[in-house]
């Protein structure tokens, strides 16, 4: 099995965010980046694939700059055999832009299976993956808590509101991956060694034209500062009426 | 003028609350680019044509009905080949869906099918001229983006419970469309469908969510969260991540960065530290309770109300107090 994971170097999740002054991106400077949450979760479950098969290949995709292959290299730490950087200054925040660079590039890969994560922490947009197997034409199961490849055919679970539905789908397929599918592996002195070695390939990205731009950026308002009510069961009867009297939710 | 597609999704026969929430944005986005009509899709199985009324009355003019029976399970291919077909033949400004789990599926399907930008997720949308300035959040919640978004149709998902459905009566025509592509035909086939806890509304739809963290110690402890959920009457039940990894909940039940993204009136937080990727889910909701040992937890920082104790003694107090608040209605 051949299985490409995309992936996306984001700022760490537990940045406290500040906006620069023009109010038009976040400020990066002492920011640390790295593969996101949902990226990390796809490289595992490719890693773990091609374990239980005893052969194949991993191939890890990331679009844009140099730093990247910072992220990439991590990647292969974890034990990805090689890795491609579609080479782009700046990452649009429209999804299909970069849509069409991923499938620009693995649509002459002979992949059986290109895995995403179910969005990327930065834009949280949840469009990259779906759209790009819809401009491969292939099958495509998004948001995945359960994922089997056997015979040459897939199946997975998907979490709806409320609800679950159990899936069957043909390959080459695109999977975007959701929570609780797999914890990723941290990468092993060996590992990071051996990356070292493993061959990245950079050429341009083929982007398309971007028709969404990013006009500003705020930090969400302030939650106003709450109150400790009481300690105890003793403070429940002042709760309630709190909830009836002031937040009017009971 | 402008006119606006919308896809009313459905669970079984029934129309989904992010449905006339979505109708009512495109209402509005008609409305505001010079009084367009609001076009309503809605795909299902035989006899879900008579939705109309209740599509109507948030604002469509026409709901175009797509009936077979094979549509009784989210058909997502032959959906978004519909919809996109829909769109081919009819002018559409935009394209407005709900970012649900059906909508996460079709949108991005859409934006490729019709070379069309599109903007997931979005809490405001206005028209400025050719352009539609929207608000989007992103990194976790923690930034709010503006985005103009150029392109005709432009594809636009709306986040569940971030616009009302509003009331603005209209007496739909009813446009009967075939599948563009036969649903029972598709590359990802839906075998079984699992329902979840029966009587309880979703996390997306509920006006109350009690939330269980580490706190509580022991899974069968639990069952205090959901008693105290029982006696809200509409409330469902959320966990934290610890939670879900020691498998005391379902992974479905998680809230937070990487788990489900919920508004609530009302988040009662039990036994939950209150960790920043936690908060990423869930400090959009209205008002928050929260009940932790520890005075110094840092969901106290968000909660609008807190209670300094231990969960196994108070929350059955509180369920007592609230099911007879209630009675007291
Ligand atoms: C990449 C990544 C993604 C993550 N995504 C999520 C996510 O989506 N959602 C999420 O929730 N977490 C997420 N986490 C985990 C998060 O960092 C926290 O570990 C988790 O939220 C903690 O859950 P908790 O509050 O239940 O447990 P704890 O942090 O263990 O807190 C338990 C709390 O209960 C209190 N307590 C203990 N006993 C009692 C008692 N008897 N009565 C009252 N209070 C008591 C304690 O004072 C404490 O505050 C993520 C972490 C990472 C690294």
């Amino acid at each position: 099995m051949k299985i490409a994971v995309c992936i996306k170097r984001t700022p760490d999740s537990e940045t406290r965010f500040r906006i620069n002054s023009a109010g038009s991106a976040i400020d990066e400077s002492g920011v640390k980046f790295d593969m996101d949450d949902f990226a990390s979760y796809a490289v595992e479950v490719a890693l773990q694939m091609k374990e239980k098969a005893g052969s194949g290949e991993v191939v890890v995709i990331a679009v844009g700059p140099d730093s990247v292959q910072e992220t990439l290299r991590k990647a292969m730490s974890m034990g990805a055999d090689r890795a491609v950087q579609l080479k782009a200054d700046a990452i649009p925040f429209d999804g299909l832009a970069v849509a069409k660079a991923l499938a620009a590039e693995l649509k002459s890969g002979g992949f059986d299976l290109a895995l995403f994560g179910k969005h990327a922490f930065d834009t949280s947009e949840a469009v990259v993956g779906t759209a790009t197997a819809e401009l491969l034409d292939i099958a495509c199961v998004t948001a995945a808590s359960k994922l089997e490849i056997a015979n040459g055919k897939g199946s997975a679970r998907r979490e709806l509101e409320g609800a679950a539905e159990m899936v069957e789908f043909s390959l080459p397929a695109v999977v975007t991956i959701d929570e609780g599918i797999a914890r990723p592996r941290y990468p092993s002195l060996k590992g990071i060694m051996a990356a070292k070695k493993k061959p990245l390939e950079s050429k341009p990205a083929q982007l398309g034209a971007s028709r969404v731009t990013v006009k500003g950026m705020a930090l969400p308002p302030d939650r106003p500062a709450g109150r400790i009510v009481g300690e105890g069961t003793a403070a429940v009867a002042e709760l309630v009426r709190l909830l009836q009297t002031e937040a009017k939710v009971l | 003028m402008a006119n606006i597609l919308v896809f009313a999704e459905t669970r079984g026969a029934e129309l989904r609350k992010v449905a006339t929430e979505a109708v009512s944005v495109g209402r509005r986005l008609a409305d505001a680019s010079g009084g367009g009509e609001v076009h309503a899709m809605v795909a299902g199985p035989p006899g879900v044509a008579q939705k109309t009324d209740l599509l109507g009355r948030f604002g469509a003019d026409v709901v175009i009905a797509v009936e077979h029976p094979a549509l009784a399970t989210f058909a997502r291919e032959s959906i978004a080949a519909t919809i996109a077909a829909r769109a081919k033949g009819v002018t559409y400004r935009a394209i407005v869906l709900g970012f649900s789990a059906q909508g996460r599926d079709l949108g991005p399907r859409l934006a490729a099918k019709l070379d069309a930008p599109i903007v997931s997720d979005i809490i405001d949308v206005e028209v400025a001229g050719d352009a539609f300035i929207v608000k989007h959040p992103a990194y976790a919640n923690k930034v709010i983006v503006t985005l103009a978004v150029s392109g005709s149709p432009m594809i636009l998902s709306v986040r569940p419970s971030a616009f009302d459905a509003v009331v603005a009566p209209r007496t739909a025509r009813v446009d009967m469309m075939a599948p563009a592509i036969d649903p029972a035909a598709s590359r990802v086939k839906v075998t079984q469908v699992i329902e979840g806890a029966k009587g309880r509304p979703d996390l997306a739809d509920a006006p109350v969510i009690v939330a269980g963290g580490r706190g509580l110690k022991a899974p069968e402890n639990f069952k205090l969260v959901e008693d105290l959920a029982d006696a809200f009457g509409n409330a469902a039940v959320g966990a934290t991540r610890a939670v879900t990894d020691e498998g005391w909940r379902p992974h479905a039940d998680q809230i937070g960065q990487t788990g489900r993204q919920v508004s609530p009136q009302l988040y009662v937080a039990v036994g939950i530290s209150g960790a920043i990727q936690h908060l990423a889910g869930m400090r959009t909701s209205k008002t928050i309770v929260a009940i932790n040992k520890d005075k110094e937890a840092p969901i106290f920082k968000v909660a609008d109300y807190g209670i300094v104790g231990d969960v196994l003694e108070v929350v059955p107090v509180l369920t007592q107090a609230v099911r007879e608040a209630k009675q007291g209605h």
